[in-house]
C-alpha cells in the first residue's frame, strides 16, 4: 500500500476546526464547564503552537544526578545500546539518550519506589505474586550493574566495557538466563527492569531525558503528543505521516 | 479524639461513578449528602499535561498509592497471600471521579442470559451442566428490570452507538451515533460477517459529538487522540463522574463533597449502620460522621474490606461455605491474538478509548454449550484506543525481546499490528475470594484485604475456546504471522490484564447466597447499600463499567425509597 506524505498540520486551521468540534480551549489551555461554553463555536483566539521546538543548544540536562561513578553509567550505557542497538533505522540507546532517562529516574520517586507497597516481612513468593524483593530500583540498579563487571572479569578476563559486542551480549543472555549472581534477587528479574527502562527511554516524552529530539518516535512513525485527529484522519485508508510533537510543543 | 459531625441524610463511602450517581439522585431528590472521597479533587482542567504515557499509564499517576494500601494475593489458599506492591493486573482509582476518571469509556450491558444464569443454564442443559464447585446463581434482578437504569446510564453519559445485536432489548435508541472508525475495524467487521457472526461498533461513553444530557451537563465531542483509559480526557469529551453527575449533585446545594477524607470505619449498632469514621489525610484528624443511610460506593476491593474491617455482615467462610461477604470473587480472562500484516499499515495512534468493534456471538449462551464442557463466553473484539509506543512493542513469534531483530521487527510492525482479543467470562467458585489478610496492614493499621484466586479448569476452557476463536479470525483477516494461544495456567497478578475485579459482596434473591437485595440494600442491615463491581454475582465476558453505574441508579431508587418509608425493600 502507497503511503500518503501529509505534511504538517496547518495549526491554525487544525486548530479552528478542533475548537468548532469541542468548543472547549483557549491557547494551551483546555478549558472545562461554564468558562469553555462562554466561548463560540468560531472563536480564532487560539494562537499558533510551536511545531519543532528543537532548540539547538547544550544538553544541560545530560549530566548524572544518580550515578557517582562514570565507570557504571559506562557500562549502563554499553547495555542498553546491546538491548535497543543503532541501526539503518537510526539512534540506538546511547544516541536516544537512554542512559541518561535511567540514571534521572534512579534518582527520583521511581528509584526509591515511592508509591510501592513497602512494609515487611518480605518473602520470596511465586512468579505471579511479583515484587517481593526488600531492594529498592537504585539499588537492584547498582547490585546488577555490579554483578554484570563481575561476570564479564571472571568469564571473559576483561570489563564489560572492552567486550566485543557480541560477547556483551552472552553477558546479557546470562543475566536473562538466572546465570549471573545477584545477592538478594534472580539475575533475570534485573535484566527485565533493564530491558523496560531502556524501552520507556527510547519512547517515552523528550520532556525525561531520552527519545532525544523525538527520534524513538520518528523511528516507529509514532506522532507523539497531537491534540485532535479530523474525521478523515480517522478514516484515512492510506497511512499517514505526522510530523511528531512532544510536550514541550503544548506547553510553549 | 474523634469529632462528631452533624448528622446528614446519605453519606457515601467513595465518591466515583457509583457515589457520584447516588449523590446526584438523591441529592435532587431533596436529600441532603456527604461524600467521602479519600483521595483528592481534580477537573478537567487537570490534563492539559496528560499526553504523557509515562507519567499516567507506565507510573499509575491517576492511581491509588500503594504505599498506603494495597491488597495481598495468592493462587489458592494453600499459598502465603504476599502484598500487592506494585501495580500489574489492575489499576486502582483514588480521587473525586474513581476510576471513572480513567476509565477507556467501553458500555457494554450485561446479557439477559447473566442476570438469570443459573436459572437459564439449568432449563436449556439441565442441572449437570454446572460443574462442581461454581457457586453460579441468579442475580435476584432481570434484564428487563434493569433496562430502564441502563438506559439512564446512556442518557447521562451520551453513549455514542448505532446498534447491538444479540444484546438485550432497548427501550430507546443510543443518545448519540457511533464513534467514527479506521479500516482495521472495517476489516474486521467484513471479515466477521462473512464468517456468518454479528460485529458492530461497540457502545463508547466517549461523545461522538458535543452532547447536553438530562442532567444539563455539556460534554464535548471526542477529538480522537487517544490517551483515554489511565488518563483524564482534557476536552471533557470522556463520560466521567467529574464532568456529570457530580457537578449535578453540587448544583443542588445538597451536597457536601469531602476529598481527603477516608473512611476507615461503619459504625453500627443492632443490624443498623450509624454513620462511619474517617480520617481527614491531610491532618490525620478522626471525624465521626452520622448519617440515615450508608452508601458503601468505593470498588471492589474497598467495599469488601471495610465491610470485613467493620465486622459489619457474616464473612464467606470457605471451607463450609457458610457466610457472604468475601464471597463470588472474579476476575476476567483477557486472551487475545496480535495480527502482523506485511502489506498493510494502520494509523494506529489514531483512536479513542471506547471505540471497538465488537461481536456476542461466542458471549454468553448465545452459542451452543451442549458438546462443550464449560458455560458462557465473551465478547470478540478490536480495539481502536490509540496505541502508545512504549506499551506496544509486539513482535511475530520467535523474535527475540531485545537486540538488533528486535528493534527493527518491533519498528516495523508498530503500524502493522492489530489485535483481536476477548473479555471471557470468569464463573465464581468455592476456592475463590476475598478475606482479611492475617498479616499486612494499611498506614492506619488496619489488615488489608486478601485475593485468593485462580481460573478454574472451566474458565481455562473458556478462554481456550475464545482464544481460538481470536486467532481464527485473525488469520481470516489476512494477518501474515499471527501470535501464539496465551497462557491462562495461573492467574498473574503482574501482567495487566483489566481493572474489572468484581464480587464479595454479591446481590440475590435468598439472604443465604447474597449480601444484597435486588436495591443493593444489605441484608444484615437495611439502611447500608454497597454498590459497585462488588454486587455481581459473576463476572460477564464485557466490560464491567455499565452494569455498576446501572446498579448505581437501581440503588439511588431504593435509597430514596427507604427514606421515606425505611424497612426492606423487597
Amino acid at each position: 500500500m502507497s503511503e500518503k506524505n501529509v505534511p504538517i498540520l496547518d495549526k491554525r486551521s487544525s486548530r479552528r476546526t478542533f475548537i468548532k468540534n469541542s468548543g472547549l480551549t483557549v491557547g494551551g489551555v483546555v478549558l472545562g464547564g461554564a468558562l469553555g461554553s462562554l466561548l463560540g463555536k468560531d472563536s480564532e483566539v487560539a494562537p499558533q503552537v510551536q511545531v519543532q521546538g528543537q532548540v539547538q543548544g547544550q544538553q544541560h540536562d545530560q549530566a548524572l544526578e544518580y550515578f557517582t561513578n562514570r565507570a557504571d553509567f559506562q557500562l549502563l550505557s554499553q547495555a542498553t545500546e546491546r538491548i535497543f542497538p543503532e541501526d539503518e533505522n537510526g539512534p540506538g540507546a546511547i544516541g536516544l539518550g537512554v542512559p541518561y532517562y535511567i540514571d534521572h529516574q534512579l534518582a527520583g520517586k521511581w528509584g526509591i519506589n515511592a508509591k510501592d507497597y513497602r512494609y515487611g516481612p518480605f518473602y520470596d513468593g511465586e512468579r505471579v505474586q511479583g515484587y517481593q524483593s526488600q531492594l529498592k530500583y537504585h539499588q537492584i540498579y547498582d547490585l546488577g550493574i555490579e554483578a554484570i563487571e563481575k561476570h564479564s572479569q571472571v568469564t571473559f578476563d576483561k570489563r564489560f566495557i572492552e567486550l566485543e559486542g557480541e560477547q556483551q551480549d552472552e553477558v546479557l543472555v546470562a543475566l536473562e538466563n538466572d546465570e549471573v549472581n545477584i545477592p538478594g534477587l534472580k539475575s533475570s528479574f534485573f535484566f527485565e527492569i533493564l530491558r523496560k527502562s531502556t524501552i520507556e527511554g527510547a519512547y517515552a516524552d523528550p520532556l525525561y531525558g531520552g527519545n532525544k529530539d523525538m527520534q524513538g518516535w520518528k523511528m516507529k512513525e509514532y506522532p507523539g503528543v497531537q491534540m485532535s485527529y479530523s474525521a478523515e484522519q480517522v478514516a484515512s485508508k492510506e497511512f499517514i505521516k505526522v510530523q511528531p510533537a512532544s510536550l514541550h510543543d503544548t506547553h510553549s | 479524639m474523634v469529632t462528631k459531625l452533624p448528622k446528614t441524610d446519605v453519606v457515601t463511602v467513595g465518591v466515583g461513578w457509583t457515589g457520584g450517581i447516588i449523590a446526584a439522585e438523591a441529592a435532587k431528590a431533596g436529600l441532603k449528602v456527604v461524600g467521602l472521597e479519600r483521595g483528592g479533587n481534580r477537573g478537567t482542567e487537570n490534563f492539559s499535561m496528560k499526553h504523557d504515557e509515562l507519567r499516567y499509564a507506565i507510573r499509575g499517576e491517576l492511581m491509588q498509592d500503594l504505599s498506603r494500601e494495597t491488597l495481598t494475593f495468592r493462587n489458592n489458599s494453600g499459598q502465603r497471600g504476599l502484598p500487592m506492591r506494585q501495580y500489574g493486573s489492575f489499576m486502582l482509582g483514588n480521587g473525586v471521579g474513581g476510576a471513572g476518571t480513567h476509565w477507556n469509556g467501553m458500555t457494554d450491558r450485561y446479557n439477559p442470559y447473566d442476570f438469570e444464569i443459573r436459572s437459564k443454564t439449568v432449563e436449556r442443559y439441565g442441572e449437570n451442566k454446572i460443574a462442581d464447585g461454581l457457586l453460579i446463581q441468579d442475580w435476584g434482578i432481570t434484564y428487563d428490570e434493569m433496562e430502564p437504569y441502563y438506559t439512564m446510564f446512556d442518557k447521562m453519559a451520551g453513549i455514542s452507538a448505532d446498534e447491538t445485536p444479540l444484546r438485550g432489548k432497548r427501550s430507546e435508541p443510543f443518545p448519540n451515533p457511533a464513534l467514527k472508525h479506521g479500516p482495521e475495524l472495517d476489516l474486521f467487521k467484513e471479515t466477521t460477517k462473512k464468517m456468518g457472526l454479528n460485529p458492530f461498533t461497540m457502545p463508547a461513553a466517549n461523545n461522538s459529538q458535543p452532547y447536553q444530557n438530562p442532567d444539563g451537563q455539556h460534554l464535548a465531542g471526542c477529538q480522537m487522540n487517544g490517551f483515554c483509559e489511565r488518563f483524564g480526557c482534557e476536552y471533557g469529551a470522556k463520560a466521567s463522574p467529574n464532568v456529570t453527575v457530580i457537578p449535578t449533585a453540587l448544583k443542588t446545594g445538597n451536597f457536601d463533597l469531602r476529598p481527603y477524607s477516608e473512611v476507615i470505619e461503619i459504625l453500627h449498632k443492632d443490624g443498623k449502620a450509624t454513620g462511619v469514621i474517617y480520617v481527614d489525610t491531610r491532618t490525620g484528624e478522626k471525624f465521626e460522621q452520622p448519617a440515615d443511610i450508608v452508601a458503601i460506593t468505593s470498588y471492589t476491593f474497598n467495599n469488601n474490606r471495610l465491610l470485613l474491617n467493620s465486622k459489619l455482615g457474616t464473612a464467606y467462610n470457605p471451607k463450609t461455605q457458610k457466610g457472604t461477604i468475601g464471597k463470588n470473587y472474579c476476575y476476567q480472562i483477557i486472551v487475545g491474538t496480535n495480527g502482523f500484516f506485511d502489506d498493510r499499515k494502520f494509523n494506529t495512534a489514531i483512536g479513542s478509548g471506547g471505540l471497538g468493534a465488537t461481536l456476542d456471538n461466542f458471549n454468553g449462551d448465545n452459542f451452543d454449550h451442549t458438546d462443550l464442557d464449560f458455560i458462557h463466553g465473551g465478547m470478540i473484539t478490536i480495539n481502536q484506543s490509540g496505541k502508545r509506543p512504549i506499551d506496544n512493542n509486539q513482535v511475530p513469534p520467535g523474535v527475540p525481546s531485545w537486540g538488533k531483530e528486535f528493534k527493527q521487527q518491533s519498528l516495523k510492525y508498530y503500524n502493522r499490528m492489530i489485535n483481536v482479543h476477548t473479555y471471557g467470562a470468569v464463573m465464581p467458585n468455592v476456592n475463590n475470594y476475598l478475606d482479611l489478610d492475617p498479616t499486612y496492614k494499611d498506614i492506619h493499621g488496619k489488615p488489608l484485604v486478601r485475593m485468593t484466586f485462580d481460573f478454574s479448569e472451566t474458565d481455562r476452557k473458556r478462554g481456550e475456546f475464545l482464544n481460538n476463536k481470536t486467532k481464527e479470525i485473525m488469520q481470516e483477516m489476512g494477518a501474515t504471522h499471527v501470535s501464539d494461544n496465551e497462557s491462562l495456567e495461573h492467574y498473574d497478578i503482574t501482567k495487566y490484564q483489566a481493572t474489572h475485579n468484581t464480587g464479595g459482596v454479591i446481590m440475590g434473591a435468598d439472604p443465604e447466597t447474597s449480601a444484597v437485595n435486588s436495591y443493593l440494600q444489605m441484608w444484615e442491615a437495611e439502611n447500608v447499600f454497597v454498590v459497585g463491581g462488588s454486587a455481581y454475582a459473576h463476572q460477564s465476558g464485557y466490560n464491567a463499567t455499565h452494569t455498576l453505574g446501572a446498579l448505581a441508579y437501581r440503588a439511588s431508587e431504593g435509597i430514596i425509597n427507604y427514606s421515606k418509608k425505611g424497612g426492606s425493600l423487597v
